[in-house]
């Protein structure tokens, strides 16, 4: 579809978007983008700075909210509530992020034997290799892990092989625990890690390699000054792919994990759910906000 | 400047017809004037040269001519119309890009119909008037394939027929021939100027170019900076160029500065480390005006002259007005002509001569030889 | 370029074992006798049939394809004209908007959904508008889905030659017409990434839909959710062995075309 004449280099004084006059340019602005913007000011903007505003208000009695200003839902989250310090949700927030960090981890470590198996298989395979990764990220997430439940169930010869070997703990299930909620986390969102990390695979100058060996590098010096510089952005794009949306996932602790393995998300489901505390839900959700803003600001950083 | 004079010498002939006429257009992006107060007038019919370096101004004229772009100051007619409130698809002009912009999901008839199908114009007409068109730069045989299928040349050819089918008034084109191989742009070159002249669509024609320029121009306006620097027919841009720029950007030059001593009716003198030099006076043209003005004595003044307007002889030969003694400093032989570098006094010149009969017998390095510079070929610059 | 070695070889067969071992095990229990549990008790078709008659799966299936069409279209729409008008045209804070458009992709779909139940209660409780059901389910999925066909149509538009645009209008197209008939068909591709990867969210998408359903406007995810909390039923892992067929056949039709694309495209050069 592209032309394939070449490409001239654009004269520096000729700058496109601006052939309009000033009040043309506007209107039509307005026209295409109006819309979207409308609609993303409306529907998330509002809804966040919504969420904002009342994780400082107070409970009301019977759920809904009081016009009463308080810090008291960050109190409590930071685990200073009404009756002395109580370590629940610190430890939560430390759980979402230890295991947000380790499913990122252990995802780049099944990630990279990927990413550089793909990135060295015949043109043809590659393009069924990828594809295989691909299926299951756009399979519904959901039915990817109530399938672990079945998998990991007590009665299963994959329980009873990890048993058999003893590994685990004895007497203890594999699921639900926080095992099967990084089983399924992994799984869940290995794709995600594979394919920037591909990306980046996909372009390394292996020649910088031979030229690291060639100078009498052993093979871990090799990886880590001639290799591993090339492939960063793609590890890095990946990994907080993967961190992000694992540290606020609410379906899978929910399906795998227990009351031992909530993170952040089963504690919002909670406030809005049974507890209908919405002050805290929304301080929690906004805690979680945050977290996202910062880890879309390295994101794109990177890009830039 | 260049508009005045327009409107003093048509004064006795039938009143030119204008095709567009920009007055004191200014054009600025960020810190960059790209357009300095430019006016300018062009006349119907003919093929009218946008010449100057990248980042002068050309190709944003020729962008505010075809409506892409809008000046922040001046004014605009196109065939005697304020072309401020048209808006590009609906002005009078068709531009050729200089990537040809071919529509790549179409195929060559469907891009050349293009500008038909969107003013409506019914299909018998359109089918007729695309054939027509594709015949004239002939690529009837491509109609069926795609811009992705076609060399430079017939790229070139098909975004000429899809601009030419619509009849515009005016043709841009802006540096159509930049990107295809010198022997295919000679060829097109000669071609573009039999078009103009069969079809008598006013043509401004953007290039850095100056030979393409000169080839092909009635008039060619040079451009530096935003500004216009002068805009007169070929011969005269390259034989009197006004400013050093001009001078400098068409081919190469001499520029020899000095003090004037004397000034008569039809020529002046000036002292210059080269000696004195007798100088014949420019006509008086507004454009010369300035220039004129400084030849006060001891005024300082610039004048230039083309390297093969120098004359060389052997030393014995009898010296007379602007002859000075020279050495060759260095030659480059190159079949039909000679470059010399001459060193007269603490001046380097540069001459070439025509090699005109076999066995021409030219000039040995290190040979003192005697360089005259006619007085008729020296011409007085405005700075 | 480097040969794989057994050992990368054997650890990226585990590896892709691992990825579809959820997938195989929904596939094969679906056809598995034993009403409840996970042993093995003999093959059987009749989960599919139960499901032909299961009249709130089949309603939840309406429900999530009306959601899906409908969301999808709005969003393409909305989404393309956005990519457009960001890579043509300037407005206010665009820089900031541009990052912004990111944080729907990030954002857990916690915060989204709760966020989006919040406001939809309080414009109830002032305007009695925005009842949950279908409309609000629709009106959450465009909002998530509308970075995403952006973000997908800017990038194809990055590729574009500026003067095919500037072209058109030289040529008597006015703005509107040089879209439709330069522009769009061009980035056509992109829009229909764009819409197929919005129409997917949709399908998937559990957590936002669960917060701001209404009575009667369940969806499959929501359904498979609350089976699953109730204790898997055979006819659930049927339902989900038709949903992940579709998405393979999905995912297969759209590599297939990128492939025709790009080799006509090699042919063209």
């Amino acid at each position: 579809m592209i032309d394939p004449s070449p490409t001239l280099p654009r004269k520096p004084e000729v700058r496109f978007g601006q052939q309009l006059s000033r009040g043309g340019h506007w209107r039509r602005s307005a026209l295409f983008s109006g819309p979207a913007v409308i609609w993303l000011a409306l529907l998330l903007l509002v809804p966040l700075l919504i969420v904002t505003g009342i994780s400082f208000l107070t409970r009301g009695e019977y759920g809904g909210i009081e016009w009463h200003f308080t810090f008291d839902s960050y109190k409590r989250l930071a685990g200073f509530g009404d009756l002395g310090f109580d370590a629940l949700y610190p430890v939560i927030l430390l759980r979402s992020l230890a295991l947000g960090g380790a499913t990122a981890a252990l995802s780049l470590l099944a990630a990279a034997p990927l990413a550089f198996y793909i990135a060295r298989v015949s043109d043809t395979m590659k393009n069924v290799a990828l594809t295989l990764v691909v299926i299951p990220f756009w399979t519904n997430l959901l039915i990817r892990t109530y399938a672990w439940q079945i998998i990991l169930s007590p009665e299963s010869w994959v329980t009873q092989a990890v048993h058999g070997l003893g590994i685990g703990v004895a007497g203890e299930p594999l699921y639900p625990g926080t095992l099967a909620v990084l089983i399924g986390m992994v799984c869940d969102f290995l794709p995600f890690m594979v394919l920037p990390l591909y990306a980046s695979v996909e372009k390394i100058d292996w020649s910088l390699a031979e030229a690291a060996a060639d100078l009498g590098a052993n093979r871990v010096q090799v990886f880590r000054h001639a290799l591993l510089p090339q492939i960063i952005p793609g590890l890095v794009a990946g990994v907080i792919l993967v961190f992000l949306p694992a540290t606020g996932q609410f379906v899978i602790p929910d399906l795998l994990g227990g009351a031992k393995t909530a993170m952040l998300g089963n504690v919002i489901q909670q406030q809005f759910a049974s507890s209908r505390d919405w002050p805290f839900g929304s301080a929690i959700s906004f805690v979680a906000l945050v977290l996202v803003m910062a880890g879309l600001w390295i994101y794109l950083r990177r890009g830039a | 400047m260049p508009v005045q004079s327009e409107s003093l010498t048509s004064q006795t002939t039938p009143p030119i017809e204008t095709a567009i006429e920009a007055r004191g257009l200014v054009r600025q992006f960020g810190t960059v004037k790209a357009l300095d107060n430019v006016s300018v007038t062009i006349r119907k019919g003919e093929f009218f040269s946008l010449l100057g370096p990248s980042g002068c101004g050309k190709t944003t004229l020729l962008r505010i001519i075809a409506g892409l772009d809008m000046p922040d100051a001046g004014t605009l007619i196109i065939s005697g119309t304020d072309a401020e409130e048209i808006p590009a698809h609906k002005r009078p002009v068709n531009t050729v890009f200089q990537s040809y912009a071919l529509f790549p999901h179409m195929s060559v008839w469907e891009n050349v119909a293009f500008g038909l199908r969107m003013k409506k114009v019914p299909a018998a007409q359109i089918t007729e008037r695309v054939e027509r068109s594709m015949a004239l730069v002939q690529i009837s045989e491509l109609k069926a394939r795609r811009p992705g299928q076609l060399s430079g040349g017939q790229k070139q050819r098909v975004a000429l027929a899809r601009a030419l089918v619509n009849e515009p008034a005016v043709l841009l084109l802006d540096e159509p021939l930049g990107a295809l191989d010198l022997k295919l742009r000679k060829q097109l070159q000669v071609e573009l100027h039999h078009l103009q002249r069969r079809l008598g669509i006013t043509f401004i024609y953007v290039t850095h170019d100056q030979e393409e320029a000169l080839v092909m121009s009635d008039r060619i306006a040079v451009m530096n900076a935003g500004k216009i620097e002068q805009l007169d027919n070929a011969e005269e841009i390259y034989e009197r160029p006004n400013t050093r720029f001009v001078a400098q950007f068409l081919g190469s030059c001499n520029l020899i500065e000095g003090a004037v001593t004397s000034v008569n009716g039809k020529n002046f003198s000036i002292r210059s480390t080269l000696g004195s030099l007798r100088v014949v006076l420019p006509p008086a043209t507004p454009d010369t005006a300035i220039a004129r003005a400084r030849l006060k004595i001891d005024g300082k003044v610039t004048v230039a002259i083309r390297p093969e307007k120098i004359r060389l002889a052997k030393k014995d030969e009898l010296a007379f007005e602007n002859c000075f003694a020279a050495k060759i400093d260095d030659l480059v032989y190159s079949g039909a002509e000679t470059q010399y570098r001459l060193r007269a006094g603490e001046h380097i010149l540069s001459s070439v001569a025509l090699n005109a009969k076999a066995g021409d017998t030219h000039f040995a390095i290190g040979k003192n030889v005697l360089c005259y510079l006619p007085e008729s070929s020296l011409v007085l610059l405005d700075d | 370029m480097k040969r794989n070695s057994l050992a990368l070889t054997l650890s990226a067969t585990a590896l892709y074992l691992f990825l579809y071992a959820p997938i195989a095990v929904v596939i094969v229990y679906s056809f598995n006798a034993a009403r409840f549990g996970a042993t093995w008790t003999g093959f059987t078709t009749k989960w599919y049939s139960t499901l032909l008659h299961n009249s709130l799966a089949l309603h939840a299936a309406e429900n999530t394809l009306w959601l899906g069409v409908f969301s999808t279209v709005i969003s393409t729409v909305l989404g393309t004209l956005l990519g457009f008008g960001m890579s043509r045209y300037e407005f206010p804070g665009k820089e900031v908007f541009g990052k912004l458009l990111y944080v729907p992709v990030f954002v857990p779909d916690i915060v989204l959904a709760v966020s989006l139940l919040l406001f939809y209660s309080i414009i109830r409780s002032w305007l009695g508008l925005l009842e949950l059901g279908l409309t609000t389910m629709i009106l959450a999925h465009v909002t998530f889905q509308i970075p995403f066909v952006a973000i997908v149509v800017r990038a194809r538009l990055v590729g574009l030659d500026p003067s095919l645009e500037e072209a058109a209008r030289d040529l008597g197209a006015n703005e509107w017409q040089a879209f439709r008939h330069v522009i769009l068909p061009l980035i056509l591709p992109g829009v229909m990434a764009g819409g197929m990867l919005a129409f997917t969210l949709s399908l998937d998408d559990f957590v936002v839909s669960f917060f701001t359903s209404g009575p009667g406007s369940t969806t499959l995810p929501i359904l498979i959710y609350s089976s699953v909390k109730r204790g898997i039923t055979p006819d659930i892992n049927a339902l989900s062995t038709l949903i992940i067929l579709a998405s393979v056949l999905a995912t297969i039709v759209v590599a297939i075309l990128q492939r025709i694309k790009t080799s006509t495209r090699n042919h063209i050069k």
